[in-house]
């Protein structure tokens, strides 16, 4: 009696084993099929190749202009800033969210006071870090936009108030806690403009 | 429920009784209508708050034919067709003006979309005031709060399909929420629009979802509702239980048909009155039900000047717009994501949160009147403020977004505070045999 009840107990161990071992086997076949079901979810090869750089004419681009451009689908906007657009920049640097763009919102070459690698030519995605709306600009000073009396300028996100300075910066207590993304963009020549692109050896911020 | 073979039915000799017979043998139909219609019991005293269930039913029945009949017709592509429009949005245009009643299958899918958050939000209120969600009915209420997270999903994956300026922009930033996660936000958020941006990769999985995948799901959740229901049985206004040994009797029930089919019917009847109503005369409900601006095919490049979600998604949509600063360093990005969701996930807790003696509202005393009269009115203020843009003053004097903050803080309140306050009713002698067991 005693030794057949040893061995059901060793049969019973075995089978036990041979269990665990099934539903291992089965579970992580089972996670390795979920693989390319949740795989195809991802953007596809076509999608990122049709995320190719795009070129763009500045030279007609006058002071106080802004230009909208389709990367990525996403709007990218190339404003040449004037003379009291970049004065406004140091004016209002206490009232921003990140005055010295330390988060990584632009590459290498656009981490200083104006976000750009030409100090009047600001190239920015135009897409809020809020929920994703495109801001529209509010160029004019006061509230001539239906904008607050102290309002310096920029750009106003409509659909939950975020609001950006002139070079993208979010403004405090407003939704969006970061800066506009500045997209990887290098210049061809002097009117020539490659957005989605950086120079080389440049870190940009997202790729 | 196994029927001995007694209960099975009997025929008397006619063709038509023959083959009942002849199936009943072979399938439960007799048992399942015993079970489910003829002899389940009801209360006979339910009221006008316990008809939203079984609209539901219909609305969801409403949906269902509808919906078929637009997939024939809808195509679910962003690519432009020869106008130059995307293949979705022209083929809604189609649907509304040359396919014979397509108008009609359409608006009224579209009107029944308001309907059933309508008919829910009423049939979940129903169960604030008598207690419905209360011990034995803790789960069927938790499927219950499972049943409106996929509802809103389905309702937002169906409200992208007609790739109109609307859709799109509430694509972009629903599918945006994903980005507020920390760390992987980004890739997150390109992972569940199949692209860097929403486009037909985005239009393609909802349509899929949207069809297939969350119809499905809502139907296995429902019969699961409604299993849980036949389980424990309805509540009703004086928040017995007629299954509970020490309360039967005090409350008579009656079966389930013909008395309470009939009366659903009715109801059935007079909703229909006021819903097609909507649908033939008002099928925009004035800007409310389908927006103006989604009349205009999706523009990547340009965000509508005035983007509000549809009137059933306001009072989270307030939430999420009313935290404009970081609060114990969660920025104010992923701080309205979390007050959203939390809204409706705190629901799933309401069961234990409510600590009261007794369930009815008829029992419970003016505090309880008093906070869920405040509840309602922060809910409905929530929903009114979505509507309008974030700088909008109410009454000239209180600026909106102060307010939006004040009301999500008293949703929040109402729950987290309810066990301390759900416990003071009334003392009457009369409450004294309807404690909560």
């Amino acid at each position: 009696m005693k030794t057949n009840r040893k061995t059901h107990r060793e049969t019973d161990s075995r089978r036990r084993s041979l269990l665990v071992a099934v539903a291992i086997t089965g579970g992580s076949g089972m996670a390795a099929a979920a693989f390319p079901f949740l795989s195809s979810l991802a953007p596809s090869a076509r999608a990122k190749l049709s995320a190719a750089p795009v070129e763009v004419d500045i030279g007609d681009l006058l002071p106080g202009q802004m230009k909208i451009v389709e990367w990525r689908a996403r709007p990218v906007w190339i404003l040449n800033r004037t003379a009291e657009m970049l004065a406004s920049l140091t004016e209002v640097s206490g009232r921003v969210f990140d005055p010295e763009s330390k988060q990584k919102q632009q590459p290498e070459n656009c981490e200083n006071a104006t976000r750009s690698i030409r100090p009047n030519l600001l190239v920015v995605l135009g897409v809020c870090t809020h929920f994703g709306c495109s801001p529209v600009p509010r160029f004019e000073r006061g509230d001539g936009e239906k904008m607050p009396a102290d309002w310096p300028g920029g750009f106003a996100c409509q659909c939950h108030g975020a609001t950006f300075d002139f070079s993208g910066r979010a403004f405090k207590n407003t939704l969006a806690a970061r800066n506009l993304e500045v997209p990887p963009h290098r210049y061809l020549s002097e009117n020539r403009l490659l957005v989605g692109e950086n120079a080389k050896n440049i870190q940009g911020a997202k790729e | 429920m196994k029927t001995p073979p007694s209960e099975k039915y009997r025929s008397n000799g006619g063709l038509f009784a023959d083959l009942l017979e002849w199936l009943d043998a072979r399938l439960p139909l007799t048992a399942f209508w015993r079970n489910h219609f003829s002899e389940y019991r009801v209360p006979k005293n339910l009221n006008f708050w316990y008809f939203f269930g079984s609209l539901g039913l219909i609305v969801l029945s409403m949906q269902i034919l509808t919906g078929i009949f637009l997939a024939m017709h809808y195509q679910p592509s962003a690519a432009p067709n020869a106008d130059g429009l995307p293949a979705a949005f022209a083929s809604v245009e189609y649907l509304m003006r040359d396919v014979n009643w397509g108008w009609l299958i359409r608006t009224t899918h579209s009107t029944g979309a308001s309907a059933f958050f309508l008919v829910v939000y009423l049939h979940i209120f129903r169960c604030l005031l008598y207690g419905s969600y209360r011990k034995p009915r803790e789960l069927l209420w938790i499927v219950g709060v499972l049943i409106f997270y996929l509802l809103m999903a389905e309702a937002f994956t169906g409200y992208v399909l007609p790739w109109g300026q609307m859709s799109f922009w509430a694509a972009q930033v629903i599918t945006d929420l994903a980005s507020a996660v920390p760390f992987f936000g980004n890739s997150l958020a390109d992972w569940v629009r199949g692209d860097f941006s929403v486009g037909g990769a985005t239009l393609g999985r909802f349509f899929a979802l949207h069809v297939i995948a969350l119809p499905l799901a809502l139907i296995l959740l429902i019969v699961l509702h409604l299993l849980a229901l036949r389980e424990v049985g309805s509540s009703h206004p004086d928040a017995l239980s007629i299954h509970d040994p020490v309360e039967t009797g005090e409350i008579g029930s009656i079966p389930f048909h013909p008395y309470y089919t009939v009366r659903e019917l009715h109801a059935a009847s007079v909703f229909f009155l006021v819903f097609f109503a909507v649908v033939f005369f008002a099928p925009e409900g004035g800007g409310t039900l389908l927006e103006s601006e989604n009349f205009l095919p999706a523009d990547p490049l340009k965000t509508p000047e005035y983007i509000e979600p549809v009137w059933y998604f306001t009072p989270f949509y307030s939430m999420l717009r009313a935290m404009t600063r970081p609060l114990f360093g969660i920025d104010p990005k992923l701080l309205g994501v979390v007050s959203m969701n939390g809204a409706v996930a705190i629901l799933f807790f309401l069961p234990w949160l409510d600590r009261s003696p007794v369930k009815s509202i008829r029992h419970r005393g003016a505090v309880f009147k008093l906070m869920l009269f405040l509840f309602v009115l922060a809910f409905l203020t929530l929903g009114f403020l979505g509507t309008k843009p974030p700088e909008h003053i109410v009454w000239g004097t209180i600026p909106g977004t102060s307010a939006a903050q004040t009301a999500t803080f008293f949703y929040f309140f109402f729950f987290l505070s309810m066990p301390w306050w759900s416990k003071i009713v009334p003392q009457a002698p009369k409450t004294r045999n309807l404690r909560f067991k």
